[in-house]
Protein backbone atom coordinates (compact mmCIF):
# COMPACT_ATOMS: atom_id res chain seq x y z
CA UNK A 1 0.00 0.00 0.00
CA UNK A 2 1.39 3.31 -1.07
CA UNK A 3 1.41 6.01 1.54
CA UNK A 4 3.01 9.39 1.88
CA UNK A 5 4.87 8.62 5.11
CA UNK A 6 8.21 8.12 3.40
CA UNK A 7 8.06 11.45 1.60
CA UNK A 8 7.31 13.18 4.91
CA UNK A 9 10.36 11.53 6.47
CA UNK A 10 12.55 12.68 3.61
CA UNK A 11 11.31 16.23 3.87
CA UNK A 12 11.86 16.15 7.62
CA UNK A 13 15.46 14.97 7.16
CA UNK A 14 16.18 17.60 4.53
CA UNK A 15 14.81 20.34 6.74
CA UNK A 16 16.91 19.13 9.63
CA UNK A 17 20.10 19.33 7.55
CA UNK A 18 19.42 22.50 5.64
CA UNK A 19 17.36 24.52 8.09
CA UNK A 20 16.08 27.71 6.52
CA UNK A 21 18.07 27.27 3.34
CA UNK A 22 15.12 25.61 1.63
CA UNK A 23 11.36 25.78 1.61
CA UNK A 24 9.23 22.77 0.99
CA UNK A 25 6.37 24.06 -1.09
CA UNK A 26 4.65 20.77 -1.72
CA UNK A 27 4.99 17.29 -0.41
CA UNK A 28 2.63 14.48 -1.25
CA UNK A 29 2.65 10.90 -2.39
CA UNK A 30 5.59 10.34 -4.74
CA UNK A 31 6.28 14.05 -5.15
CA UNK A 32 8.45 16.50 -3.23
CA UNK A 33 8.84 20.09 -4.29
CA UNK A 34 11.65 22.11 -2.80
CA UNK A 35 12.52 25.73 -3.35
CA UNK A 36 15.80 27.39 -2.57
CA UNK A 37 17.73 30.52 -3.48
CA UNK A 38 20.44 30.23 -6.18
CA UNK A 39 23.28 30.78 -3.70
CA UNK A 40 22.34 27.65 -1.73
CA UNK A 41 21.69 25.32 -4.63
CA UNK A 42 24.99 23.49 -4.34
CA UNK A 43 24.53 22.70 -0.65
CA UNK A 44 20.93 21.61 -1.14
CA UNK A 45 21.86 19.37 -4.06
CA UNK A 46 24.63 17.77 -2.02
CA UNK A 47 22.17 17.03 0.77
CA UNK A 48 19.70 15.58 -1.72
CA UNK A 49 22.37 13.30 -3.12
CA UNK A 50 23.26 12.11 0.37
CA UNK A 51 19.65 11.05 0.88
CA UNK A 52 20.03 8.62 -2.01
CA UNK A 53 18.77 10.49 -5.05
CA UNK A 54 21.18 9.73 -7.86
CA UNK A 55 20.01 11.01 -11.25
CA UNK A 56 18.87 14.34 -12.65
CA UNK A 57 16.06 13.33 -14.96
CA UNK A 58 15.42 16.77 -16.35
CA UNK A 59 16.52 20.35 -16.04
CA UNK A 60 14.52 23.09 -17.64
CA UNK A 61 14.05 26.81 -17.31
CA UNK A 62 11.05 29.02 -17.86
CA UNK A 63 11.12 32.68 -18.79
CA UNK A 64 8.88 35.13 -16.89
CA UNK A 65 9.49 38.50 -18.57
CA UNK A 66 6.93 40.33 -16.37
CA UNK A 67 8.70 39.33 -13.17
CA UNK A 68 12.17 39.63 -14.77
CA UNK A 69 12.85 36.08 -13.58
CA UNK A 70 13.89 32.69 -14.78
CA UNK A 71 12.40 29.70 -12.99
CA UNK A 72 14.83 26.80 -13.00
CA UNK A 73 13.64 23.27 -12.25
CA UNK A 74 15.66 20.15 -11.60
CA UNK A 75 13.74 16.88 -11.43
CA UNK A 76 15.79 14.43 -9.46
CA UNK A 77 15.08 10.71 -9.11
CA UNK A 78 16.68 7.64 -7.66
CA UNK A 79 17.21 4.48 -9.69
CA UNK A 80 19.36 2.57 -7.23
CA UNK A 81 17.72 3.08 -3.83
CA UNK A 82 14.68 0.87 -3.90
CA UNK A 83 12.45 2.77 -1.50
CA UNK A 84 13.13 6.09 -3.26
CA UNK A 85 12.36 4.89 -6.77
CA UNK A 86 8.76 6.03 -6.74
CA UNK A 87 9.60 9.59 -5.70
CA UNK A 88 10.40 12.52 -7.96
CA UNK A 89 12.01 15.47 -6.25
CA UNK A 90 11.56 18.83 -7.90
CA UNK A 91 14.23 21.36 -6.98
CA UNK A 92 13.21 24.87 -7.98
CA UNK A 93 15.02 28.15 -7.87
CA UNK A 94 14.43 31.60 -9.30
CA UNK A 95 17.19 33.54 -11.02
CA UNK A 96 17.10 37.22 -11.88
CA UNK A 97 17.28 37.94 -15.59
CA UNK A 98 19.74 40.79 -14.99
CA UNK A 99 22.49 38.37 -14.10
CA UNK A 100 21.30 34.92 -15.14
CA UNK A 101 23.99 32.80 -13.58
CA UNK A 102 24.01 29.89 -11.15
CA UNK A 103 26.47 27.23 -10.04
CA UNK A 104 26.33 24.04 -12.06
CA UNK A 105 25.15 20.80 -10.48
CA UNK A 106 27.06 18.71 -13.02
CA UNK A 107 29.90 18.07 -10.58
CA UNK A 108 27.45 16.57 -8.09
CA UNK A 109 25.14 14.94 -10.63
CA UNK A 110 27.06 14.21 -13.87
CA UNK A 111 23.68 13.36 -15.38
CA UNK A 112 22.76 17.07 -15.25
CA UNK A 113 25.51 18.16 -17.62
CA UNK A 114 23.78 17.88 -21.02
CA UNK A 115 20.49 19.15 -19.59
CA UNK A 116 22.22 22.26 -18.27
CA UNK A 117 23.93 22.80 -21.59
CA UNK A 118 20.55 22.65 -23.30
CA UNK A 119 19.06 25.11 -20.81
CA UNK A 120 22.02 27.42 -21.35
CA UNK A 121 21.53 27.68 -25.10
CA UNK A 122 17.75 27.87 -24.89
CA UNK A 123 17.55 30.61 -22.26
CA UNK A 124 21.01 32.09 -21.88
CA UNK A 125 21.47 31.02 -18.26
CA UNK A 126 25.16 30.63 -17.37
CA UNK A 127 26.08 27.58 -15.30
CA UNK A 128 29.31 28.44 -13.50
CA UNK A 129 31.83 25.64 -13.41
CA UNK A 130 30.18 23.69 -16.21
CA UNK A 131 32.81 22.18 -18.51
CA UNK A 132 31.05 23.00 -21.77
CA UNK A 133 28.98 26.19 -21.78
CA UNK A 134 28.53 26.14 -25.54
CA UNK A 135 26.08 25.44 -28.33
CA UNK A 136 24.59 21.97 -28.34
CA UNK A 137 21.41 21.56 -30.37
CA UNK A 138 21.07 24.94 -32.07
CA UNK A 139 22.57 25.50 -35.55
CA UNK A 140 26.27 26.35 -35.69
CA UNK A 141 25.50 29.77 -37.19
CA UNK A 142 22.72 30.72 -34.75
CA UNK A 143 23.03 34.47 -34.18
CA UNK A 144 19.67 35.31 -32.62
CA UNK A 145 18.59 35.59 -28.97
CA UNK A 146 18.07 32.28 -27.09
CA UNK A 147 14.92 30.74 -28.59
CA UNK A 148 12.96 29.88 -25.46
CA UNK A 149 12.86 33.49 -24.28
CA UNK A 150 9.32 34.81 -24.57
CA UNK A 151 10.53 37.76 -26.62
CA UNK A 152 11.73 35.37 -29.31
CA UNK A 153 8.80 35.17 -31.70
CA UNK A 154 8.25 32.22 -33.96
CA UNK A 155 8.25 33.29 -37.62
CA UNK A 156 4.69 33.56 -38.89
CA UNK A 157 3.08 33.62 -35.44
CA UNK B 1 49.75 18.90 -41.01
CA UNK B 2 47.14 18.83 -43.72
CA UNK B 3 43.77 20.33 -43.16
CA UNK B 4 40.64 20.66 -45.24
CA UNK B 5 37.70 22.64 -44.07
CA UNK B 6 34.15 22.20 -45.24
CA UNK B 7 33.59 25.87 -44.50
CA UNK B 8 35.81 26.93 -47.39
CA UNK B 9 33.72 25.09 -49.91
CA UNK B 10 30.72 27.24 -49.09
CA UNK B 11 32.68 30.44 -48.65
CA UNK B 12 31.73 30.65 -44.99
CA UNK B 13 33.75 31.93 -42.10
CA UNK B 14 35.91 29.16 -40.71
CA UNK B 15 35.40 30.29 -37.17
CA UNK B 16 31.69 29.86 -37.45
CA UNK B 17 31.79 26.61 -39.37
CA UNK B 18 34.52 24.81 -37.56
CA UNK B 19 33.76 21.58 -39.34
CA UNK B 20 37.01 19.91 -40.07
CA UNK B 21 36.68 17.16 -42.61
CA UNK B 22 39.97 15.46 -41.89
CA UNK B 23 42.75 16.78 -39.73
CA UNK B 24 46.02 14.96 -39.25
CA UNK B 25 48.38 15.63 -36.41
CA UNK B 26 51.24 13.20 -36.00
CA UNK B 27 49.64 9.78 -35.73
CA UNK B 28 46.33 11.24 -34.74
CA UNK B 29 43.51 11.62 -37.20
CA UNK B 30 40.27 13.51 -36.63
CA UNK B 31 37.31 11.91 -38.37
CA UNK B 32 33.72 12.96 -38.76
CA UNK B 33 31.29 10.11 -38.42
CA UNK B 34 28.08 11.60 -39.66
CA UNK B 35 25.87 13.56 -39.99
CA UNK B 36 25.30 12.06 -43.41
CA UNK B 37 27.16 8.89 -42.69
CA UNK B 38 24.82 5.93 -43.12
CA UNK B 39 26.12 4.49 -39.86
CA UNK B 40 25.12 7.31 -37.54
CA UNK B 41 21.73 8.72 -38.44
CA UNK B 42 21.33 12.49 -38.28
CA UNK B 43 24.09 12.84 -35.80
CA UNK B 44 27.81 13.50 -35.86
CA UNK B 45 30.58 12.01 -33.81
CA UNK B 46 33.89 13.86 -34.08
CA UNK B 47 36.33 11.04 -33.45
CA UNK B 48 40.06 11.36 -32.88
CA UNK B 49 41.85 8.13 -33.60
CA UNK B 50 45.40 7.02 -33.03
CA UNK B 51 45.99 4.03 -35.25
CA UNK B 52 42.62 2.34 -34.89
CA UNK B 53 42.05 3.29 -31.25
CA UNK B 54 39.64 6.08 -30.36
CA UNK B 55 41.48 8.57 -28.15
CA UNK B 56 38.97 11.40 -28.09
CA UNK B 57 35.37 11.86 -29.06
CA UNK B 58 32.88 14.67 -29.21
CA UNK B 59 29.23 13.99 -29.91
CA UNK B 60 27.56 16.70 -31.97
CA UNK B 61 23.77 16.39 -31.86
CA UNK B 62 21.28 18.93 -33.15
CA UNK B 63 21.03 18.25 -36.89
CA UNK B 64 17.32 17.53 -36.58
CA UNK B 65 16.53 20.03 -33.84
CA UNK B 66 13.19 21.71 -34.61
CA UNK B 67 12.44 23.41 -31.32
CA UNK B 68 9.52 21.17 -30.38
CA UNK B 69 9.29 22.83 -26.95
CA UNK B 70 8.98 26.32 -28.41
CA UNK B 71 6.45 25.23 -31.01
CA UNK B 72 4.38 23.53 -28.33
CA UNK B 73 3.88 26.91 -26.64
CA UNK B 74 2.01 28.10 -29.72
CA UNK B 75 -0.36 25.17 -30.03
CA UNK B 76 -3.38 24.19 -27.99
CA UNK B 77 -3.33 21.09 -25.81
CA UNK B 78 -5.02 19.06 -28.55
CA UNK B 79 -2.97 20.51 -31.43
CA UNK B 80 0.15 19.45 -29.57
CA UNK B 81 -0.73 15.78 -29.89
CA UNK B 82 0.23 15.28 -33.56
CA UNK B 83 3.06 17.77 -33.06
CA UNK B 84 4.77 16.19 -30.06
CA UNK B 85 4.83 12.65 -31.39
CA UNK B 86 7.07 13.66 -34.30
CA UNK B 87 10.43 13.38 -32.53
CA UNK B 88 10.17 9.64 -32.23
CA UNK B 89 7.77 8.33 -34.80
CA UNK B 90 8.67 4.67 -34.28
CA UNK B 91 7.67 5.00 -30.63
CA UNK B 92 4.95 7.59 -31.13
CA UNK B 93 2.48 6.42 -28.49
CA UNK B 94 5.09 6.30 -25.77
CA UNK B 95 6.24 9.88 -26.28
CA UNK B 96 2.61 10.99 -25.96
CA UNK B 97 1.90 8.92 -22.88
CA UNK B 98 3.46 11.28 -20.29
CA UNK B 99 2.11 14.26 -22.23
CA UNK B 100 -1.49 13.13 -21.85
CA UNK B 101 -0.93 12.15 -18.22
CA UNK B 102 0.43 15.63 -17.50
CA UNK B 103 -2.40 17.30 -19.40
CA UNK B 104 -4.90 15.30 -17.37
CA UNK B 105 -3.45 16.73 -14.17
CA UNK B 106 -3.65 20.27 -15.56
CA UNK B 107 -7.10 19.85 -17.10
CA UNK B 108 -8.27 17.83 -14.09
CA UNK B 109 -9.83 14.86 -15.88
CA UNK B 110 -9.62 11.13 -15.27
CA UNK B 111 -9.78 8.72 -18.18
CA UNK B 112 -12.24 5.81 -18.00
CA UNK B 113 -10.79 2.45 -17.02
CA UNK B 114 -11.15 0.91 -20.46
CA UNK B 115 -9.28 3.84 -21.97
CA UNK B 116 -6.40 3.31 -19.57
CA UNK B 117 -6.11 -0.36 -20.47
CA UNK B 118 -6.19 0.40 -24.19
CA UNK B 119 -3.34 2.84 -23.62
CA UNK B 120 -1.28 0.02 -22.17
CA UNK B 121 -2.01 -2.15 -25.22
CA UNK B 122 -0.94 0.62 -27.58
CA UNK B 123 2.10 1.55 -25.54
CA UNK B 124 3.39 -2.04 -25.46
CA UNK B 125 2.66 -2.56 -29.17
CA UNK B 126 4.75 0.54 -29.82
CA UNK B 127 7.53 -0.82 -27.66
CA UNK B 128 7.66 -3.95 -29.82
CA UNK B 129 7.51 -1.87 -33.02
CA UNK B 130 10.40 0.25 -31.78
CA UNK B 131 12.49 -2.67 -30.52
CA UNK B 132 12.09 -4.69 -33.74
CA UNK B 133 13.12 -1.64 -35.77
CA UNK B 134 16.15 -1.18 -33.56
CA UNK B 135 17.04 -4.87 -33.76
CA UNK B 136 17.05 -4.68 -37.56
CA UNK B 137 19.43 -1.73 -37.58
CA UNK B 138 21.63 -3.33 -34.94
CA UNK B 139 21.76 -6.50 -37.03
CA UNK B 140 22.70 -4.84 -40.28
CA UNK B 141 25.48 -2.82 -38.66
CA UNK B 142 27.01 -6.00 -37.36
CA UNK B 143 26.90 -7.27 -40.95
CA UNK B 144 24.08 -9.70 -40.24
CA UNK B 145 21.60 -9.06 -43.02
CA UNK B 146 19.18 -11.80 -41.93
CA UNK B 147 18.71 -9.96 -38.67
CA UNK B 148 17.88 -6.89 -40.69
CA UNK B 149 15.19 -8.58 -42.74
CA UNK B 150 13.49 -10.79 -40.15
CA UNK B 151 12.54 -8.21 -37.53
CA UNK B 152 11.72 -5.65 -40.22
CA UNK B 153 9.30 -8.18 -41.74
CA UNK B 154 7.80 -9.24 -38.40
CA UNK B 155 7.44 -5.60 -37.39
CA UNK B 156 4.82 -5.24 -40.14
CA UNK B 157 2.49 -7.58 -38.24
CA UNK B 158 2.63 -5.33 -35.19
CA UNK B 159 2.18 -2.24 -37.33
CA UNK B 160 -0.93 -3.91 -38.78
CA UNK B 161 -2.24 -4.51 -35.27
CA UNK B 162 -1.54 -0.92 -34.24
CA UNK B 163 -3.09 0.30 -37.48
CA UNK B 164 -6.29 -1.60 -36.72
CA UNK B 165 -6.50 0.43 -33.50
CA UNK B 166 -5.05 3.81 -34.40
CA UNK B 167 -5.90 4.06 -38.10
CA UNK B 168 -2.45 5.05 -39.31
CA UNK B 169 0.73 3.05 -39.54
CA UNK B 170 3.35 5.07 -37.69
CA UNK B 171 2.16 8.25 -36.04
CA UNK B 172 -1.13 7.31 -34.46
CA UNK B 173 -2.03 10.49 -32.53
CA UNK B 174 -4.12 8.04 -30.60
CA UNK B 175 -3.69 9.15 -27.00
CA UNK B 176 -5.69 12.20 -26.02
CA UNK B 177 -6.15 13.92 -22.65
CA UNK B 178 -9.02 12.00 -21.06
CA UNK B 179 -8.52 8.65 -22.78
CA UNK B 180 -7.91 7.37 -26.26
CA UNK B 181 -9.49 8.45 -29.54
CA UNK B 182 -11.54 5.34 -30.30
CA UNK B 183 -12.21 1.80 -29.13
CA UNK B 184 -10.28 -1.24 -30.32
CA UNK B 185 -11.92 -3.38 -33.04
CA UNK B 186 -13.93 -6.44 -31.97
CA UNK B 187 -11.61 -8.95 -33.61
CA UNK B 188 -8.47 -7.41 -32.12
CA UNK B 189 -7.95 -10.06 -29.45
CA UNK B 190 -8.10 -12.91 -31.95
CA UNK B 191 -5.69 -11.18 -34.35
CA UNK B 192 -3.30 -10.14 -31.62
CA UNK B 193 -3.05 -13.59 -30.06
CA UNK B 194 -2.38 -15.11 -33.47
CA UNK B 195 0.45 -12.64 -34.06
CA UNK B 196 1.91 -13.16 -30.59
CA UNK B 197 1.93 -16.94 -30.90
CA UNK B 198 3.78 -16.60 -34.17
CA UNK B 199 6.21 -13.99 -32.80
CA UNK B 200 7.04 -16.11 -29.73
CA UNK B 201 8.40 -18.77 -32.07
CA UNK B 202 10.25 -16.13 -34.06
CA UNK B 203 11.96 -14.76 -30.97
CA UNK B 204 13.45 -18.22 -30.35
CA UNK B 205 14.71 -18.23 -33.92
CA UNK B 206 16.19 -14.76 -33.43
CA UNK B 207 18.13 -16.08 -30.49
CA UNK B 208 19.43 -19.04 -32.43
CA UNK B 209 20.51 -17.16 -35.53
CA UNK B 210 21.71 -13.92 -33.97
CA UNK B 211 22.09 -13.78 -30.23
CA UNK B 212 23.83 -17.15 -29.90
CA UNK B 213 25.74 -16.76 -33.15
CA UNK B 214 29.50 -17.08 -32.46
CA UNK B 215 30.31 -14.19 -34.81
CA UNK B 216 27.84 -11.89 -33.10
CA UNK B 217 29.05 -13.00 -29.68
CA UNK B 218 32.62 -12.14 -30.65
CA UNK B 219 31.62 -8.66 -31.72
CA UNK B 220 29.37 -7.87 -28.78
CA UNK B 221 30.41 -9.91 -25.69
CA UNK B 222 32.59 -7.87 -23.38
CA UNK B 223 32.51 -4.86 -25.73
CA UNK B 224 31.55 -1.43 -24.45
CA UNK B 225 31.06 -2.38 -20.82
CA UNK B 226 29.04 0.13 -18.84
CA UNK B 227 29.57 -0.48 -15.13
CA UNK B 228 26.63 -0.28 -12.75
CA UNK B 229 27.82 2.74 -10.78
CA UNK B 230 28.81 4.61 -13.97
CA UNK B 231 25.40 3.97 -15.48
CA UNK B 232 23.72 5.40 -12.38
CA UNK B 233 25.98 8.45 -12.16
CA UNK B 234 25.76 9.32 -15.84
CA UNK B 235 21.98 9.26 -15.74
CA UNK B 236 21.55 6.36 -18.14
CA UNK B 237 18.00 5.15 -18.50
CA UNK B 238 15.90 2.36 -19.95
CA UNK B 239 17.24 -0.92 -21.37
CA UNK B 240 20.82 0.41 -21.19
CA UNK B 241 20.49 0.94 -17.44
CA UNK B 242 18.89 -2.45 -16.89
CA UNK B 243 21.65 -4.15 -18.90
CA UNK B 244 24.09 -2.77 -16.32
CA UNK B 245 22.35 -4.44 -13.43
CA UNK B 246 20.00 -1.72 -12.16
CA UNK B 247 16.45 -2.93 -11.71
CA UNK B 248 14.70 0.32 -12.52
CA UNK B 249 11.64 0.65 -14.72
CA UNK B 250 9.04 3.40 -14.32
CA UNK B 251 6.26 0.89 -14.95
CA UNK B 252 7.24 -0.82 -11.68
CA UNK B 253 8.81 2.06 -9.76
CA UNK B 254 5.89 4.41 -10.04
CA UNK B 255 3.08 2.45 -11.69
CA UNK B 256 1.05 4.81 -13.83
CA UNK B 257 -2.14 4.04 -15.71
CA UNK B 258 -3.10 0.45 -14.80
CA UNK B 259 0.35 -1.12 -14.77
CA UNK B 260 -0.04 -2.03 -11.09
CA UNK B 261 -2.80 -4.50 -11.97
CA UNK B 262 -0.60 -6.47 -14.35
CA UNK B 263 1.96 -9.11 -13.51
CA UNK B 264 5.15 -8.83 -15.54
CA UNK B 265 8.91 -9.06 -15.11
CA UNK B 266 11.61 -6.50 -15.69
CA UNK B 267 14.54 -8.16 -17.43
CA UNK B 268 17.84 -7.18 -15.79
CA UNK B 269 21.33 -8.33 -16.76
CA UNK B 270 24.58 -7.67 -14.96
CA UNK B 271 27.24 -7.62 -17.67
CA UNK B 272 26.58 -4.15 -19.11
CA UNK B 273 28.11 -4.99 -22.49
CA UNK B 274 26.64 -4.68 -25.99
CA UNK B 275 25.33 -8.22 -25.91
CA UNK B 276 23.35 -7.75 -22.73
CA UNK B 277 21.96 -4.44 -23.98
CA UNK B 278 20.68 -6.32 -27.03
CA UNK B 279 19.38 -9.21 -24.97
CA UNK B 280 17.33 -6.87 -22.77
CA UNK B 281 15.46 -5.66 -25.83
CA UNK B 282 14.62 -9.24 -26.78
CA UNK B 283 13.29 -10.08 -23.34
CA UNK B 284 11.31 -6.85 -23.19
CA UNK B 285 9.48 -7.80 -26.35
CA UNK B 286 8.43 -11.06 -24.66
CA UNK B 287 7.25 -9.14 -21.61
CA UNK B 288 5.32 -6.65 -23.74
CA UNK B 289 3.42 -9.50 -25.35
CA UNK B 290 2.80 -10.96 -21.91
CA UNK B 291 1.37 -7.62 -20.76
CA UNK B 292 -0.97 -7.26 -23.74
CA UNK B 293 -2.18 -10.86 -23.32
CA UNK B 294 -3.14 -10.12 -19.71
CA UNK B 295 -4.78 -6.81 -20.58
CA UNK B 296 -6.91 -8.48 -23.24
CA UNK B 297 -8.19 -10.89 -20.60
CA UNK B 298 -9.08 -8.33 -17.95
CA UNK B 299 -10.07 -5.26 -19.96
CA UNK B 300 -13.50 -4.07 -18.82
CA UNK B 301 -16.30 -2.82 -21.06
CA UNK B 302 -17.24 0.84 -21.10
CA UNK B 303 -16.36 4.20 -22.62
CA UNK B 304 -12.79 4.89 -23.75
CA UNK B 305 -12.58 8.64 -23.30
CA UNK B 306 -13.80 11.56 -21.30
CA UNK B 307 -15.76 13.87 -23.61
CA UNK B 308 -14.82 17.53 -23.28
CA UNK B 309 -17.44 20.23 -23.61
CA UNK B 310 -16.17 23.57 -24.84
CA UNK B 311 -12.53 24.55 -24.92
CA UNK B 312 -9.74 22.67 -23.24
CA UNK B 313 -8.31 25.19 -20.81
CA UNK B 314 -5.99 24.40 -17.98
CA UNK B 315 -5.89 25.79 -14.47
CA UNK B 316 -2.81 27.94 -13.77
CA UNK B 317 -0.13 25.75 -12.27
CA UNK B 318 2.34 23.08 -13.18
CA UNK B 319 2.42 19.31 -13.49
CA UNK B 320 4.82 16.62 -14.58
CA UNK B 321 4.76 12.90 -15.36
CA UNK B 322 7.14 10.20 -16.35
CA UNK B 323 6.53 6.94 -18.15
CA UNK B 324 8.65 4.14 -19.51
CA UNK B 325 9.09 4.54 -23.27
CA UNK B 326 10.94 2.06 -25.47
CA UNK B 327 14.30 3.71 -24.78
CA UNK B 328 13.79 4.67 -21.15
CA UNK B 329 12.07 7.21 -18.99
CA UNK B 330 10.10 9.80 -20.91
CA UNK B 331 9.33 12.92 -18.93
CA UNK B 332 7.13 15.97 -19.44
CA UNK B 333 6.89 19.09 -17.34
CA UNK B 334 4.11 21.46 -18.36
CA UNK B 335 3.47 24.92 -16.93
CA UNK B 336 0.05 26.40 -17.57
CA UNK B 337 -1.02 30.01 -17.09
CA UNK B 338 -4.70 29.24 -17.60
CA UNK B 339 -4.67 29.95 -21.33
CA UNK B 340 -5.53 27.71 -24.27
CA UNK B 341 -1.85 27.07 -24.95
CA UNK B 342 0.64 25.71 -22.44
CA UNK B 343 3.01 28.38 -21.11
CA UNK B 344 6.01 26.07 -21.15
CA UNK B 345 6.51 22.46 -22.18
CA UNK B 346 9.70 20.75 -21.08
CA UNK B 347 10.43 17.35 -22.56
CA UNK B 348 13.19 15.13 -21.27
CA UNK B 349 13.71 12.23 -23.65
CA UNK B 350 15.66 9.04 -22.97
CA UNK B 351 17.97 9.31 -26.00
CA UNK B 352 19.16 12.70 -24.85
CA UNK B 353 19.94 11.29 -21.42
CA UNK B 354 21.82 8.35 -22.94
CA UNK B 355 23.92 10.66 -25.14
CA UNK B 356 26.39 11.10 -22.29
CA UNK B 357 27.29 7.40 -22.43
CA UNK B 358 28.76 7.72 -25.89
CA UNK B 359 31.90 9.51 -24.87
CA UNK B 360 32.22 7.34 -21.81
CA UNK B 361 32.01 4.08 -23.74
CA UNK B 362 33.77 4.83 -27.01
CA UNK B 363 37.04 6.34 -25.81
CA UNK B 364 39.71 3.65 -25.74
CA UNK B 365 37.83 1.31 -28.05
CA UNK B 366 38.78 0.19 -31.54
CA UNK B 367 37.11 2.03 -34.37
CA UNK B 368 35.67 -1.31 -35.56
CA UNK B 369 33.76 -1.58 -32.27
CA UNK B 370 31.94 1.68 -32.89
CA UNK B 371 28.90 0.18 -34.67
CA UNK B 372 28.00 -2.34 -31.93
CA UNK B 373 28.50 0.25 -29.19
CA UNK B 374 26.79 3.15 -30.94
CA UNK B 375 23.81 1.12 -32.14
CA UNK B 376 23.70 -0.96 -28.99
CA UNK B 377 22.82 2.19 -27.07
CA UNK B 378 19.63 2.52 -29.15
CA UNK B 379 20.26 6.21 -29.66
CA UNK B 380 17.60 7.91 -31.78
CA UNK B 381 18.97 11.30 -32.92
CA UNK B 382 15.58 12.82 -33.75
CA UNK B 383 14.30 12.04 -30.27
CA UNK B 384 17.37 13.53 -28.62
CA UNK B 385 17.28 16.70 -30.73
CA UNK B 386 13.53 17.35 -30.40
Amino acid sequence: MVNSLMEKDLVHNLKKIMGKKLTVTKSKERRIKIETIPENILEVATAIKKLGFDQVMSNGGTDYPDKNLFKLDYHIISVNTKKLRRTVLQLTTHISKDNPSIHTLSNIFPSASYHEQETHENLGIMFEGHPRMERLLLPEDWDDIPPLLKEFKLPGR
Amino acid sequence: MTEQRIGNTFGLDNQVFNSKLVEKEGNRLVLNVGPQHPGSGHFRLIVTIDGDTIVDLKPDPGYVHRGAEKMAEHRTYIQNIPHLERPVIIDSSNILFPYVLTCEQILDVTPPERGEYIRIIMSELNRIISHTYWLSIFGIFLGHSTMFMWPMGDRELFIDLAQSIGGTRVTFSYFIPGGVRNDIPDDFKEKALKTFNYFDKRLIEYEKIFFDNPLVLQRTKGIGILKKQDAIDLGITGPNLRASGVNSDTRKDEPYSKYDTIDFDIPVLKEGDCHSRAKIHLEEMRQSQNIIRQVLDIIPEGPVKHIFRGQMKGEPGEAFSRTEAARGTMFYHIISDGELHPYRVKISVPSFRNLIAMKHLLIGQHIADMPPIYWGLDYWPVEADK
